[in-house]
């Protein structure tokens, strides 16, 4: 994790502006640029500082970028659960079709 | 500056099965321990079984090899074949916390006569970034947004 890197991100007011309001939901340049007393293009800036954090994530809507905070934000744990039900759901995908052909539903004689 | 305003996605999968939704629903919940990965436990015997109770209020469990029960949280929707709301009181830490609740919804949706859309969302994970227990966690948690908060705060010295 680059903290140094982080740190440097949120030194500015601006920036932890930009990074609340995008706590909120995500956003575009312009919807950012109305609610803060800042230009559009500085706006573009702090977004970039922010984006080479790893802090927010952007994509394409439209003609238009959309900001939202990084959705990776709890890291680790979240990274690991969706590896984890992947996993999972393939494994009850694979019963599913080992079940296709029974025509009773599945017994519990593995219950305890 | 709000920790708690930070949210992270929900967890959000589509898988397609061969089945009607009733029997998918069946393998999801009383066939659980037929695909359950024996590999996904907490505590520190291995599993043994892995069960959801039927019905609301249903537990839903692990059952280890040296006996143990461990907890994983219950049921808080059960209505057959179309949706299942399970509560997830795990943490980040992989312990058991009544107080912690995240979701985790399955619904099934007949595609024709033969398959089943399963929509799968994991969510409410931001509470996995509050509470007793996820104070620890989050601590320990590199890429924690609170941790990256609070380190920089008190960098800052705000």
């Amino acid at each position: 994790m680059a903290n140094a890197k982080i740190f440097a991100a949120l030194a500015d007011p601006t920036r932890r502006q930009v990074l609340e309001r995008l706590a909120r939901g995500p956003s575009a340049v312009g919807e950012l640029a109305q609610s803060l007393p800042v230009s559009r293009p500085a706006v573009s800036q702090h977004l970039k500082v922010l984006k080479h954090a790893g802090l927010v994530t952007d994509r394409p809507d439209g003609a238009r970028r959309v900001y939202q905070i990084d959705p990776h934000g709890l890291g680790q744990i979240r990274a690991w659960l969706d590896q984890f039900w992947d996993t999972a759901l393939d494994a009850f995908k694979a019963a599913v079709e080992r079940h296709a052909d029974d025509t009773e539903p599945p017994a519990n004689e593995d219950r305890p | 500056m709000s920790q708690t305003t930070i949210k992270p996605a929900a967890i959000r999968k589509v898988l397609t099965v061969r089945a009607t939704p009733e029997r998918a629903f069946a393998i999801f919940t009383a066939g659980f321990d037929s695909w359950w990965p024996k590999t996904h436990y907490i505590g520190s015997s291995p599993l043994k079984t892995a069960v959801i109770e039927p019905g609301v209020g249903g537990r839903w469990y692990g059952l280890h090899e040296d006996g143990a029960e461990n907890l994983w949280g219950d049921v808080l929707v059960w209505d057959p074949p179309a949706r299942l709301l399970l509560a997830w009181r795990i943490t980040g830490e992989w312990a058991y916390d009544p107080n912690l609740l995240t979701e985790v919804e399955v619904r099934f949706t007949a595609i024709g006569e033969s398959e089943t859309r399963v929509d799968f969302e994991h969510r409410g994970l931001e509470r996995l970034g509050d509470g007793d227990a996820a104070e620890r966690t989050r601590l320990s948690m590199d890429g924690g947004w609170s941790s990256i908060l609070e380190s920089f705060q008190a960098a800052a010295g705000a």
